[in-house]
């Protein structure tokens, strides 16, 4: 239970960070941060086995974070350094970390999915027991590549989760006026899987809903949509000013922070005050060194932009 | 007449508000182009002025809202539609090229598809690999569509306009980097509306400089750096590459007898290559020299801003470009 503490609150820190840079120019490009979204990612992939894999979005230094990734390396990406998971190439919505079973955050939305629908495939023929999670956007499940996915893995019986992480937007368009359906779980209908809807900002109940579907999709029942509820409680990107809704709604959603108020779902751990004390300590010292060592570490060389190309 | 001095990206605005007014038939579909008034801001302000009813704010549907766009510039409407960024077109691919640029000559002139796709391409911003590209060479590739790739304010102004009033398909590539450039845009008279054909942006003497999109500034940058080397070439803006207007270029190269083509995009198998085979087939007789090819490198975009400036082209490649076409 700690742990999952543990994981949301490097997650939120390291975005604050990621923001304080990106402000103060340190940081280039664009970037889509999670904040709000951490019981998300922190619930779905805290279950899953080490060799699973997890394919995520232009949102996704969340997911990395949550899969393993090392928080030095995946600042490095960002600062466009050697040391970077992608060695610069990549940045925020280009960044593969295999050694961890992490196959890419995904610039193009609803681009992963398809990918996930291969890497099932792939893993049933291989028959390597792995199962696959791909987390997408509410927005992302109007794109053709979610029907056109989820309906093959349904017929293929993959072992594939598909999560939707519905933050009630896509951009500045709610949920609300792209689909007409108030879950995106109701879809999985369409494709004779089951779906399932949770309160995203409940670390536990996540977790609850992609265990409880785990060792089903790995033994071949197929694949299963789930969606977590969840907000943004920043802008889409760095530039948006967020007028498409209400301070109120806003203000909402705030309450149900899944990271400042974990007490509310993970019960008894506030009772736990030094270990909670300790993690706040060792957040603080993992975030501060993933920026020292981002600075600290050198650019690609220019000749490494030209290398890799297939031919 | 002057209207008055704007920003490229006020331009097009400008165009779509007036074009707006005049034409009810005229929409604009894309997304996020309403109150957010578009990832680049360039709608902004339209939705109070126009609506949901003129603006129809679409999901994350690209392909299929290229279709109903189609479908609709079939049936009577003059969609505008807007590709958030350029390197999205890929997903509508089949919409744009199967569909929207065939249709009028397979149905045999039965449908026009009066359909206008903007989309802002290029580089520059640490974007990385899915959000950078310049694909108008893929469209070069497909007969029936217009492509259209300004490079100032007045142009964006009036050619956007003469997109939206051409019968058939246009693809309007815009440049992310050029929406905050400043130029004087003139009013025009319906009879003044029209594409154009390529112009000389800076005469010159020895070197033929075709460019088009942001790489005209870079063109004349190099022109400067030219100078001190005692080189005067002659920068021509291309305007549109299809239909591509070689008699311009030809024109220009009677007099200069050496010949260099810009374009942001890869060079391997891009616009260039279209423009310098046009340029052996049609200028020979004047050729004093090679015709080279300026691009980006033979690679995706990198995200990392160092790196991302080894792939795409600067000045100085131009440079270089003119001395070795000059050297032979
Ligand atoms: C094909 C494609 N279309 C549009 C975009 C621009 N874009 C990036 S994220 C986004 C919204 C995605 O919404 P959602 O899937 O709900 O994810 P969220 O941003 O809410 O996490 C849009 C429109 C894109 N990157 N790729
Ligand atoms: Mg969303």
């Amino acid at each position: 239970m700690i742990d999952l503490y543990h994981k949301m609150l490097l997650i939120r820190r390291f975005e604050e960070k990621v923001e304080e840079l990106f402000s103060r120019g340190m940081i280039g490009g664009t970037c889509h941060l999670c904040v709000g979204q951490e019981a998300c990612a922190v619930g779905a992939v805290s279950v899953l086995g080490k060799n699973d894999l997890v394919i995520s979005t232009h949102r996704g230094h969340g997911h990395l974070l949550a899969k393993g990734g090392d928080p030095r390396r995946v600042m490095a990406e960002l600062m466009g350094k050697a040391t970077g998971y992608c060695q610069g190439k990549g940045g925020t919505q280009h960044m593969c970390a295999i050694e961890l079973g992490f196959l890419g955050t995904n610039g193009i939305t609803g681009g992963g999915l398809p990918i996930a629908t291969g890497a099932g495939l792939s893993a049933k023929l291989r028959n390597s027991g792995q199962v696959i999670l791909v987390f997408f956007g509410d927005g992302a499940s109007n794109q053709g590549t979610f029907h056109e996915s989820l309906n093959m893995a349904s017929i293929w019986k993959l072992p594939v989760i598909y999560f939707c992480e519905n933050n009630l937007y896509g951009m500045s368009m709610s949920s609300s006026r792209s689909m007409n359906v108030t879950s995106v779980a109701e879809r999985a209908v369409a494709y004779g899987i089951r779906g399932y809807s949770v309160d995203g900002m409940d670390v536990l109940a996540v977790r609850e809903a992609v265990g409880g579907v785990l060792d089903a999709v790995r033994g071949g029942m197929g694949p299963v949509l789930i969606e977590g509820r969840t907000y943004r409680f920043v802008g889409h990107s760095k530039s948006d000013k967020r007028v498409y809704r209400t301070e109120a709604e806003e203000s909402e959603w705030r309450v149900r922070d899944p990271v400042i108020s974990f007490d509310r779902y993970l019960p008894g751990l506030k009772a736990r005050e030094a270990e909670v004390l300790r993690v706040q300590q060792q957040v603080e010292a993992e975030v501060t060194e993933s920026v020292e060592f981002g600075m600290r570490s050198e650019l690609a060389s220019p000749e490494s932009a030209l290398s890799g190309v297939y031919v | 007449m002057l209207m008055s001095e704007m920003t490229y990206s006020e331009g097009i605005r400008t165009a779509l508000r007036e074009e707006m007014k005049r034409d009810p038939s005229v929409v604009l579909i894309g997304e996020d182009i309403g109150v957010y008034g578009g990832a680049f801001g360039v709608t902004a302000g339209l939705w109070d002025e126009f609506g949901s009813d003129r603006i129809i704010e679409t999901p994350i549907s690209e392909n299929s809202f290229i279709g109903v766009a189609t479908g609709a510039a079939m049936t009577g409407l003059r969609p505008v539609v807007e590709i958030m960024f350029m390197d999205f077109i890929a997903l509508a691919m089949d919409q744009i090229m199967n569909h929207a640029s065939k249709l009028h000559y397979i149905y045999a002139g039965q449908v026009n598809v009066p359909l206008v796709i903007r989309t802002p391409a290029g580089g520059g911003r640490g974007y990385g690999a899915s959000h950078s590209q310049c694909l108008e060479s893929w469209f070069m590739n497909v007969p029936g569509l217009k492509v259209v790739v300004p490079s100032t304010p007045d142009d964006a102004f009036r050619m956007l306009k003469a997109a939206i009033r051409y019968d058939g398909p246009v693809l309007f590539v815009e440049h992310k980097l050029l929406y905050k450039k400043r130029g004087e845009v003139f009013e025009c008279q319906d009879s003044e509306i029209a594409f154009g054909g390529a112009v000389v942006r800076r005469a010159g003497t020895d070197v033929t400089v075709a460019a088009y999109s942001r790489m005209v500034d870079l063109a004349l940058d190099a022109a400067d750096l030219l100078v001190e080397d005692g080189v005067e070439i002659e920068v021509i803006d291309l305007r549109t590459l299809n239909p591509l207007d070689s008699a311009t270029i030809a024109k220009s190269v009677e007099k200069t007898g050496h010949f260099v083509v810009v374009e942001e995009g890869c060079k391997r198998g891009g616009v260039g290559a279209e423009v310098a085979a046009r340029v052996a087939e049609e200028c020979m007789e004047f050729l004093d020299g090679p015709v080279m090819r300026v691009g980006a490198e033979d690679s995706p975009i990198p995200s990392a801003m160092s790196l991302e400036a080894q792939v795409l082209p600067v000045a100085d490649d131009i440079v270089v470009a003119c001395k070795d076409a000059l050297a032979w």
